[in-house]
């Protein structure tokens, strides 16, 4: 299951400093890279950027020669109905299993449906994986994001 | 003068002082190995050491030394005869001890109350002492001074700066003892809280140390508090404060009989003639628990014998220039950058890539370590990365003794802002005082 829905997501590390974020857009910009989704979680002192992009291995390598700090990870993506209880209904399906979020985004994929990203803790995904697809949800598979 | 030998004809005191010198020679020779192993490893015997001028042919003590025998390796006396034992930070992780028998708490509270002596401080004084109490032997050592003189004292320690002022004002402190940056912080929150300083508050005299102060500073506290600047000397290894004391006159008057000063060639150890700037070492003669031979502090100075106005004839050293290594002293703690590394380096997975800031806060010191997260350390989650933040300031806190802040930055963020490889960037004195 892993291995057929697991995401590549790309996290960097920035420090709250001008113009860090523009650099890290700039370096994907320059290697033609489309970011396809992204969150980005912040502390007082450094933030988290959070990518999912349409080639994961080429940004990594873009942004590790331009020197920032950054983490691999497999995430998932359900794909749901862009409408009131759908985000609940997941919810509480990963909570029936006793799997924590670590943390999760969205976006809205085209008129009537809706992508939410999930971050679990690693140990757990493929738990995760098979409680969603056994309660009907639609699990979205990478070729989504990638080229 | 609390104590005539102060004034003593030299050839007196230096008399006095072979006579120590040969004792405590014997007795470390033939109570701690570590001693007898160097003076033989050299040829020296007891018997060698006749005058003060002999003092150059023994071996020099460092801080290596007390470290290498930690806790107790180095004491003349069994443990049954120590009352008190003091400790620093060490300089990786283990901290340095002293031990005094009650004997060398005799001693310490004799030259705290020379100093004290130096603004005839007595019966009808109050004494706020805001040096820490605790391990740190600044807070207890002016304390005993104090209580020697027959002043009441005020043991409020450090912090808690408005309650402080609250004291000082309602108590009618006459003597302040406090690092410099201190009795200026108290000095900007009394003005910020609308005392004023020369009506409400009675100080006239302070005793400070524990940091260097420039002449701006020094002249600042005279200004604010209307007070006799009195400079403090001292070290834990040696006795505490109550090594030197500054004398109305502005000459800081090292306490001789009790410890005697050398200021060497820092690289060749050679002895420099007085009024040459060196590295000053001490040597106790007094003290029983933890006697020291030559012991290396460090410390870039300058001495001078001449008789001073305030009558003393015992040895004038000029106010630390600096230091031989790289210690730094941060609201008057020592801090070795190494103890930093060392924090970092025991804590797995934690690059040991980092670089010291050094700053001010207002008028007190803030020292921050920046350090580099890399792809190894970096755990995605805010959470993950504030813990490690915070885990890292609690292990300095333990380590240091001082609160120290953390802030994780990107790699290669310490050379592009540095320009190169340096660990230690300090902003203090490029900063002035606020007048």
């Amino acid at each position: 299951m892993i291995k057929k829905y697991g995401i590549k997501q790309l996290s960097i590390f920035l420090e709250n400093r001008k113009g860090r974020l523009l650099e890290v857009t700039e370096a994907l910009k320059d290697a033609s890279i489309n970011i396809r989704a992204l969150a980005l979680a912040e502390s007082a002192e450094f933030g988290i950027l959070r990518l999912v992009v349409n080639n994961p291995e080429k940004a990594k390598s873009v942004l590790s020669a331009s020197g920032f700090t950054l983490k691999e990870q497999d995430v998932f993506a359900v794909e749901v109905a862009d409408e009131p209880g759908s985000f609940y209904k997941v919810v509480k399906l990963l909570t029936e299993n006793d799997i924590n979020v670590d943390y999760t985004y969205a976006f809205v994929g085209d008129a009537k449906k809706a992508v939410l990203i999930f971050k679990v803790p690693s140990e757990m995904l493929a738990k995760a994986l098979e409680a969603l697809d056994k309660g009907g949800v639609t699990l979205v598979e990478p070729m989504f994001f990638y080229d | 003068m609390w104590n005539p030998i102060e004034g003593a004809p030299r050839e007196e005191l230096e008399k006095l002082q072979a006579k120590r010198l040969r004792d405590t020679v014997e007795r470390v020779y033939h109570l701690v190995p570590f001693y007898r192993k160097k003076f033989d490893e050299i040829g020296i015997k007891p018997a060698h050491i006749k005058s003060v001028g002999d003092l150059k042919d023994l071996p020099f003590t460092t801080k290596q030394d007390l470290r290498d025998h930690y806790p107790f390796g180095l004491f003349t006396v069994p443990m049954d005869q120590v009352v008190r034992i003091h400790s620093s930070s060490g300089t990786t992780g283990k901290p340095t001890v002293v031990g005094y028998t009650a004997y060398d708490m005799g001693v310490w509270k004799e030259v705290m109350a020379r100093t004290m002596s130096m603004m005839n401080v007595g019966p009808g004084d109050v004494v706020h002492n805001a040096y820490g109490y605790g391990l740190f032997t600044g807070g207890l050592g002016f304390h005993y001074g104090a209580e020697e003189v027959g002043a009441a004292v005020v043991p409020s320690s450090g912090g808690f700066t408005k309650r402080q002022l609250l004291l000082m004002k309602d108590f009618g402190a006459t003597v302040l003892c406090s690092t410099p940056s201190f009795a200026l912080h108290l000095a900007e929150v009394a003005r910020d809280e609308g005392y004023d300083l020369k009506k409400d508050f009675k100080i006239r005299a302070g005793f400070f140390g524990a940091e260097p102060a420039s002449e701006g500073l020094r002249n600042a506290l005279r200004d604010a508090w209307g007070l006799v600047y009195i400079e403090a000397y001292g070290l834990s290894e040696i006795i505490g404060p109550g090594v030197a004391s500054g004398c109305p006159y502005g000459n800081l008057h090292i306490f001789e009989d009790h410890f005697i000063p050398e200021v060497i060639d820092t690289d060749t150890g050679e002895v420099l003639p007085d009024g040459e700037e060196g590295e000053l070492v001490f040597t106790t003669v007094t003290k029983q628990a933890l006697p020291i031979i030559r012991y290396r502090t460090k410390d870039i100075t300058v001495l001078h014998r001449q008789p001073c106005k305030c009558g003393r004839t015992i040895t004038i050293m000029e106010s630390v220039k600096g230091r031989a290594d790289d210690m730094l002293i941060v609201n008057g703690v020592n801090v070795f950058p190494s103890q930093v590394e060392h924090v970092l380096t025991k804590l797995e997975g934690v690059t040991p890539n980092y670089v010291i800031v050094l700053d001010k806060k207002g008028v007190l010191d803030k020292l921050e370590v920046w350090v580099e997260v890399d792809d190894r350390t970096f755990a995605d989650g805010i959470g993950a990365l504030e813990s490690l933040k915070t885990k890292l300031q609690q292990e300095m806190l333990n380590d240091l003794y001082i609160n120290v802040r953390v802030k994780l930055v990107e790699p290669k963020t310490l050379e592009r802002s540095m320009g190169k490889a340096k660990r230690i960037i300090d902003k203090r004195e490029a900063e002035g005082l606020k007048s």
